[in-house]
């Protein structure tokens, strides 16, 4: 070795130098240049560490958004909330109006109103009055030749038309005494009650029978118990109606949702477990693979917690730096399964990346400490002999 | 020596290779248990969406319009036709019978409740509650418990219990729609007289529907207040059905003799209804468009769901048996660098390390299969309360992942422990 004149060059002086000097940036480079000299080994432990960081993120977010996708798709069964006036009253003429004020906009409300009418040979049959464009929304499944588009058409069920319609001509019906001139405009399939009825326009409906809406059926998007408020507050505004579930809707439902949420659990569960394992066994593999660096380390005087610190800062960084690549990715994933299954984007989540960051930094500190004390009962001078 | 070697690397390193093994183990048993979930889940979930109910009904061919307001039949209770109860039985014959979870007949009839001037007219229906039928040797039970679950027979404090239960189904006995007892203050086990007959009330029916405003009876005592034995009105038939595709919409009577066997053999809705119209004389029956046309899309949701996952779990674990097996060679630099010094040939030393992957990943792949059919068993009991069976056409499948994962994680660090120079490994640099 040689130095300058200048240089104080006992073992004491530069002991003194030493212990002045920042250790924090030694620490620090020593951090960087083992990322940097043993690339290959880092970059596949950072490569599990993104992999599972992904997959993790992907499952939790899946996990979170498909409830609100699928309950989005068992919206399709049509009504799961029902308002009819209590007996002997009606509903205020207002009533849609005071349940959408307080209804937020993605829920659907129809009013239907029934009346019994006859047919010219004395038939009775059911016309109800409805909004056409709102009940076309709530009822999917209905299967409509063509929906009318004049006032004076009619929306005539499948087994009622053989009666009052059979060649589709116009018709005339009349309810208490009134007549009406009515024109199909197309034909309604349901295979259930709908299938023996007639619907008309609500205005013109009213024109005819005077009657009001006696039913308000809603399609109440959110989870059960926000279904359930929904209902109190409906109550509230509306005393003088019987505001009820539509228990075949909510039932079944909420069914489908708790096996499909209960499946997706389990093998996000499975997922994050089996990605977890893969960056314990990559990590560890990488820190006995330096059992070298952690001898020469011992060798020249580190301290017992100086080394762990050191693997386990490794091994944080790794996690922290596998964590943000792996969300990112995870969101992509997760963005991709919605479009391909559900045909809409599943929205990031966001508050996922605390579990994930955390979850990622857990197992990556803990594979570098776990062969780190396997290692510490053997003597350095073994492991430099190469034994 | 070949053996040998294998063997001895087995004996003296038992503690690494039980981690590559435990590796391997884990990742094949989650792979069979997903792969078994997913596979079954399409028919799981089909019996979950059957909780929405029936989703066919069968009516008379030549019947009359219904005329129904609000839970209150209007129609002339003699007026139209109606089905025979003697050919329900039949519905078991049909040729998807085995997707036919259950069917409950349904008799409306007016009565009057109460005696003299303050008698009501109220809708009465006559079903099956859980009636035991059979049909050839088969015996079975059907009626509303299956197909309406959402039916629930209640005590009079509005709770459910043992005591207040479905009627027998040839008992004269009766449960209440809830509001209707409301309105008449009747609680289980008042009588409630019914068009001259002294009924025994046997529970509060909650149904969140018309019904809560009916009676509800046996088929047969409703009959009797008809005067019309062997009479139904209308059935509702809950079955496992097929998403429907472009065949299923097709019109059977335009297809040619072989399209026509591939939809008459396929558990669309529109085939098995055409189906209970061949076994029940003078019927029409149709989907419940409600139900029928949202199981499809519900169902291929979720199945399409189920794939995307079991491709992220056989990825991750495809990865982490890749990652231990990886690990576990990487480790033996040194070992390889005395046997090139001994003169072994790269093929030679690849072939050890192969084997040894193939052995290990023979052991895991038996042992996970057999740990993820354990889990696919559990997951089933768990959430489906029913069995996930295992195809065992899945097990050599499983296997051959297994040798092809474990083949492809170590074949990267076998390729670098082989090139590595003897010299640097034996003087533990490196």
């Amino acid at each position: 070795m040689s130095a300058g004149p200048d240089t104080p060059n006992t073992s004491e002086q530069v002991a003194a130098r030493r212990a002045h000097s920042p250790h924090t940036s030694m620490f620090a480079r020593m951090i960087f240049r083992a990322a940097v000299l043993r690339r290959g080994r880092a970059a596949a432990a950072l490569v599990a560490m993104i992999v599972a960081a992904a997959v993790a993120t992907a499952m939790m977010n899946l996990y979170v958004d498909v409830q609100a996708k699928l309950r989005t798709e068992l919206r399709n069964y049509g009504a799961n909330v029902i308002i009819v006036a209590k007996e002997g009253q009606s509903l205020p003429a207002d009533a849609l109006a005071r349940v959408e004020s307080v209804l937020d906009s993605k829920t659907l409300a129809v009013p239907f109103s029934y009346a019994v009418a006859r047919t010219k040979d004395g038939r009775s049959v059911v016309v109800v009055g409805t909004d056409f464009r709102r009940a076309r929304q709530l009822n999917r499944w209905w299967k409509v030749s063509h929906w009318p588009d004049a006032p004076d058409e009619a929306l005539i069920g499948m087994r009622a038309a053989n009666i009052v319609s059979p060649s589709r001509q116009p018709f005339e019906l009349t309810f208490q005494g009134k007549a009406i001139q009515l024109a199909p405009a197309g034909m309604l399939q349901t295979g259930a009650g709908e299938d023996s009825r007639i619907y008309l326009d609500q205005a013109e409906f009213q024109n005819w029978t005077g009657v009001a809406p006696s039913t308000i059926e809603l399609a109440a998007t959110g989870t059960a118990s926000e279904v359930e408020a929904s209902i109190r507050q409906l109550a509230e505004l509306l005393p003088s109606a019987d505001i009820r579930p539509v228990r075949q809707i909510m039932e079944g439902e909420a069914n489908v949702l708790n096996k499909t949420r209960a499946t997706l659990y389990a093998s996000a569960v499975l997922i994050v477990l089996t990605s977890a394992l893969c960056v314990l066994a990559t990590l560890m593999g990488w820190v006995f693979d330096r059992r070298r660096d952690f001898a020469i380390m011992k060798a020249l005087g580190a301290s017992e917690r100086l080394v762990k610190g050191f693997f386990a800062a490794e091994a944080a960084a790794l996690g922290l730096v596998g964590a943000v690549l792996g969300f990112v990715i995870g969101i992509g994933v997760a963005a991709w399964i919605g479009r391909v299954n559900f045909h809409a984007p599943v929205v990031p989540r966001f508050s996922v990346f605390p579990y994930v960051l955390a979850g990622s930094i857990i197992v990556a500190v803990l594979s570098a400490i776990l062969p780190i004390t396997m290692l510490r009962r053997i003597q350095p001078a073994m492991i430099l002999r190469g034994e | 020596m070949f053996s040998r070697l294998v063997y001895e690397s087995f004996r003296h390193q038992a503690r690494r290779k039980l981690l590559a093994g435990i590796a391997i183990t884990l990742g094949v048993a989650v792979a069979t248990a997903m792969i078994a979930v997913a596979t079954d889940i399409g028919d799981k979930m089909n019996r979950e969406l059957r909780s929405y109910g029936a989703n066919l009904i069968v009516t008379p061919q030549e019947d009359t319009l219904d005329v129904e307001v609000g839970g209150v039949n209007l129609k002339p209770p003699s007026d139209g036709a109606f089905l025979n109860e003697a050919d329900l039985p039949k519905i078991r014959g049909t040729f998807w019978h085995n997707n036919i979870v259950g069917f409950s007949p349904m008799l409306p009839v007016n009565v009057k409740v109460g005696s003299g001037s303050d008698a009501k007219e109220v809708t009465l229906v006559g079903t099956y509650f859980n009636k035991p039928l059979s049909f050839g040797k088969e015996d079975f039970r059907t009626g509303v418990s299956i197909t309406h679950p959402w039916w629930k027979v209640l005590c009079g404090d509005g709770k459910e219990s043992r005591d207040c239960a479905w009627p027998a189904d040839d008992s004269q006995n009766v449960v209440l729609g809830e509001h209707q007892a409301a309105r008449l203050g009747k609680q289980p086990g008042d009588t409630l007289e019914i068009s001259g007959r002294q009924l025994t009330i046997s529970g509060i029916l909650s149904t969140g529907a018309a019904e809560d405003d009916q009676i509800v009876a046996p088929l047969a005592l409703a009959q009797q207040i008809l005067g019309k034995p062997g009479a139904v009105r209308r059935v509702y038939v809950s079955a496992l059905t097929k998403p429907q595709d472009a065949l299923a919409v097709r019109d059977p009577k335009t297809m040619t003799p072989e399209v026509y066997d591939r939809w008459y053999c396929s558990p669309y809705v529109q085939s098995i209804a055409y189906q209970l119209q061949e076994v029940i004389p003078h019927s029409h029956a149709e989907q419940i468009r409600q139900v029928a046309q949202n199981e499809g899309t519900v169902l291929s949701r979720i199945k399409g769901l189920m794939l995307l996952v079991t491709l992220a779990a056989l990825f991750a674990s495809a990865l982490a048996v890749s990652a231990a097996m990886a690990t576990a060679i990487f480790e033996r630099r040194v070992e390889v660098g005395l046997m090139k010094a001994l003169g072994a040939s790269s093929l030679a030393v690849s072939a050890i390390f192969f084997a040894e992957a193939l052995l290990l990943a023979i052991a895991g792949g038996i042992a996970g299969f057999s740990a993820g059919a354990l889990l696919a068993h559990r997951i089933g009991r768990s959430i489906f309360n029913s069995q996930i069976s295992i195809e065992p056409v899945l097990f050599p499948v499983i296997l051959a992942i297994a040798v092809l994962v474990s083949f492809a994680g170590s074949a990267a660090a076998i390729r670098r422990a082989v090139k590595f120079d003897p010299v640097f490994a034996l003087r533990g640099e490196g």
